[in-house]
């Protein structure tokens, strides 16, 4: 699995694919990202699940945090990794003590593991690194445009109003995935500065 | 599996528009809005926030805008751009994220006289310092280099002389010193060159020139490479640190690798508010769907043009990067192998007086202080866009006073042809 740039095909079977979503390092601090994410997240419909044992006791937008991942006491889909790069393989080896085993394993814009990409992906877990699901989503989906940003996508469909728990279609015509983007090689050269 | 690739021309006309989802309208639509409403107190503070996607108020964003601007960072192959209303607007913009008062960037000594008063005088006054290198002398930018250098910039293809940039060169020396190249592509557009290709981090343009096309709009862009790390050092504290203006939000870990765009969006247009109104997005976005069709159209006749007149006896000099034997003649077809763009410049023999005579003798084409336009145009820059400039500095930036310049438009090149053999020899 070439972890440099993705195939939005890979991203869009994913993010169709899974209902529910472990977000570990989930902060109920307003103005963090991983608390944007995690409401984005739960108004395009998955399930969220808060993991951050400093805030237990606590709820997040109506959903009690978890410590730990054998806490959630039920199967999830998706482990979504809001830890720097240094903190990723411990929750990658709690994870893969799961049963059953979660279907993918994300890691958020910035952080990079590859070794425990390689145990996860040993084990048939999917590995995403240095993405946020919010952007992917909200680039597939073309909402993200708003922004300016090149969504790297094409559709003549009239686009639906989104609207509280909606899911959006995420199937419009890709632009060759990430291969011709400069800012793909950029982030390899500087994952790997030979 | 991969989509296929669309091509630049398919991207010209799709690139960021789709049916409008209440109407069903097929053409973008000119949202001539000052506001939106909010969903509810909730989605209000969320948008506020920078939490949510979405749209508060036309000085930071318009769905107009929107479209316009994910074609040409589509266009351009980059991860987003942000639209403001001028190329003047945009390099001021710009340059207010990287430098803080007394930091220093270095700039390309052939760039658009305009772009040469800005930064020599408004941007001083701002405590930016700008130091001139010389675009076809790259050690000469290695040299410029300080502890407090923020930035490069330099013009693709230069304006008045048509100069083709080293953009590779150029960008080798801003990797080295750590800091961004910043190229306007204005003369060029994305059809004829694409600077992130050759390693631009950002890229400018004004909209008002070929991208729209039509001279009827005025526009500017930014457009974010994404190929920049903001947080490697402490030298972008806009997009590094914390921002008191969001609650703390750092830009560049929040927003990623399409940072860069979102700080100029948020921090500084939402402040400075030079905003394109929703009509001249419309405008330019319509004129960036013939664009190809016009570039190819605007670099047949300028050849044809520069041909002609290289070989009238009444002319001097002829700068078409374009014709072999041009200095530039390598760096053309190695950067723009599709046309060398359609601006240039020439002198003539009688000097001066000849060009005013020229430009005064002229019936087809216009004599104004723009190029870019569907219509041939011509201009004395000594006398106009570079008049403020000292003869010296006007040679060195390739507006000497015996020179004219030309902007070729989209008509048939035999009546632009006689246009000019009526004019040269009255």
């Amino acid at each position: 699995m070439n972890h440099d740039n993705y195939d939005d095909n890979y991203i869009r079977g994913i993010l169709n694919g899974v209902k529910s979503i472990a977000m570990v390092g989930a902060s109920p601090v307003n103005v963090r990202p991983s608390y944007f994410a995690f409401k984005y997240l739960a108004q395009r419909g998955y399930d969220m699940i808060p993991v951050n044992p400093g805030h237990v006791g606590k709820n997040l937008l109506d959903k009690p945090f978890v410590a730990s991942l054998a806490d959630i006491g039920r199967p999830v889909d998706m482990i979504d990794i809001f830890r720097n790069s240094t903190h990723i393989m411990p929750v990658v080896e709690e994870a893969l003590r799961l049963d059953p085993l979660p279907k993918v394993i994300w890691m958020q814009l910035g952080a990079r593991d590859d070794a425990a990409a390689a145990k996860a992906e040993a084990a048939g877990i999917k590995v995403v690194m240095n993405r946020c699901p919010k952007i992917e989503y909200g680039r597939l989906s073309s909402e993200i445009s708003w922004m300016g940003v090149n969504s790297r996508t094409l559709s003549s469909k009239r686009a639906p109003m989104p609207t509280q728990g909606m899911r959006l279609s995420l199937n419009r015509t890709s632009l060759g995935g990430g291969e011709t983007a400069a800012s793909d090689r950029a982030a390899k050269n500087k994952a790997d500065p030979t | 599996m991969n989509d296929r690739l669309p091509g630049f021309s398919t991207l010209a006309v799709h690139a960021g528009a789709q049916p409008d989802p209440t109407t069903g309208a097929r053409a973008t639509p000119i949202y001539q809005t000052t506001s939106f409403v909010f969903n509810d107190a909730d989605h209000a503070a969320s948008l506020f926030g920078l939490q949510a996607f979405g749209n508060i108020y036309t000085r930071i964003g318009n769905p107009t805008q929107a479209v316009l601007e994910e074609r040409i960072a589509a266009l351009e192959g980059g991860t987003a751009a942000l639209a403001v209303a001028s190329g003047h607007a945009a390099q001021v913009v710009v340059l207010q994220q990287l430098l803080m008062p007394g930091d220093e960037f270095i700039a390309a000594r052939k760039l658009y006289g305009g772009s040469i008063n800005q930064f020599t005088h408004a941007f001083k006054s701002f405590g930016w310092n700008v130091v001139w290198a010389d675009p076809d002398d790259v050690a000469s930018f290695e040299r410029a280099v300080t502890p407090r250098t923020r930035a490069i910039f330099i013009e693709s293809i230069a304006n008045p002389a048509g100069s083709i940039t080293d953009i590779e060169a150029i960008a080798a020396v801003a990797r080295k010193a750590g800091v961004p190249l910043i190229v306007d592509n204005t003369l060029a557009t994305p059809y004829l060159i694409r600077p992130i290709d050759h390693g631009a981090d950002i890229v400018v343009h004004s909209l008002t020139k070929f991208l729209g096309g039509h001279g009827n709009s005025l526009g500017g862009v930014i457009v974010d490479a994404g190929t920049f790390d903001w947080s490697k050092d402490n030298k972008y504290p806009m997009l590094s640190e914390p921002r008191p203006e969001y609650h703390g939000i750092k830009i560049q870990e929040t927003f990623g690798n399409f940072a860069f765009a979102i700080a100029c969006r948020v921090l500084g247009l939402r402040d400075l508010g030079p905003a394109i109104s929703p009509f001249n997005a419309f405008m330019i976005l319509t004129g960036i769907e013939t664009l190809p069709l016009r570039m190819a159209k605007h670099c047949e006749n300028a050849r044809a043009v520069a041909e002609y007149l290289a070989g009238h006896p009444a002319v001097a000099a002829v700068n078409y990067s374009g014709l072999a034997g041009n200095p530039y003649n390598n760096l053309a077809r190695k950067y723009a192998p599709k046309g060398a763009g359609a601006v240039f410049t020439f002198s003539l023999k009688g000097g001066y007086e000849a060009g005013v005579n020229l430009v005064s003798n002229l019936k087809l084409f216009s004599h104004l202080a723009n190029v870019g336009d569907t219509r041939s145009l011509v201009i004395h820059p000594a006398s106009t866009t570079h008049s403020q400039l000292d003869d010296a500095a006007k040679v060195k930036s390739g507006a000497a006073p015996d020179v004219v310049r030309l902007s070729i438009g989209i008509e048939d090149k035999e009546d632009l042809i006689a246009d000019l053999e009526q004019a040269l020899g009255a």
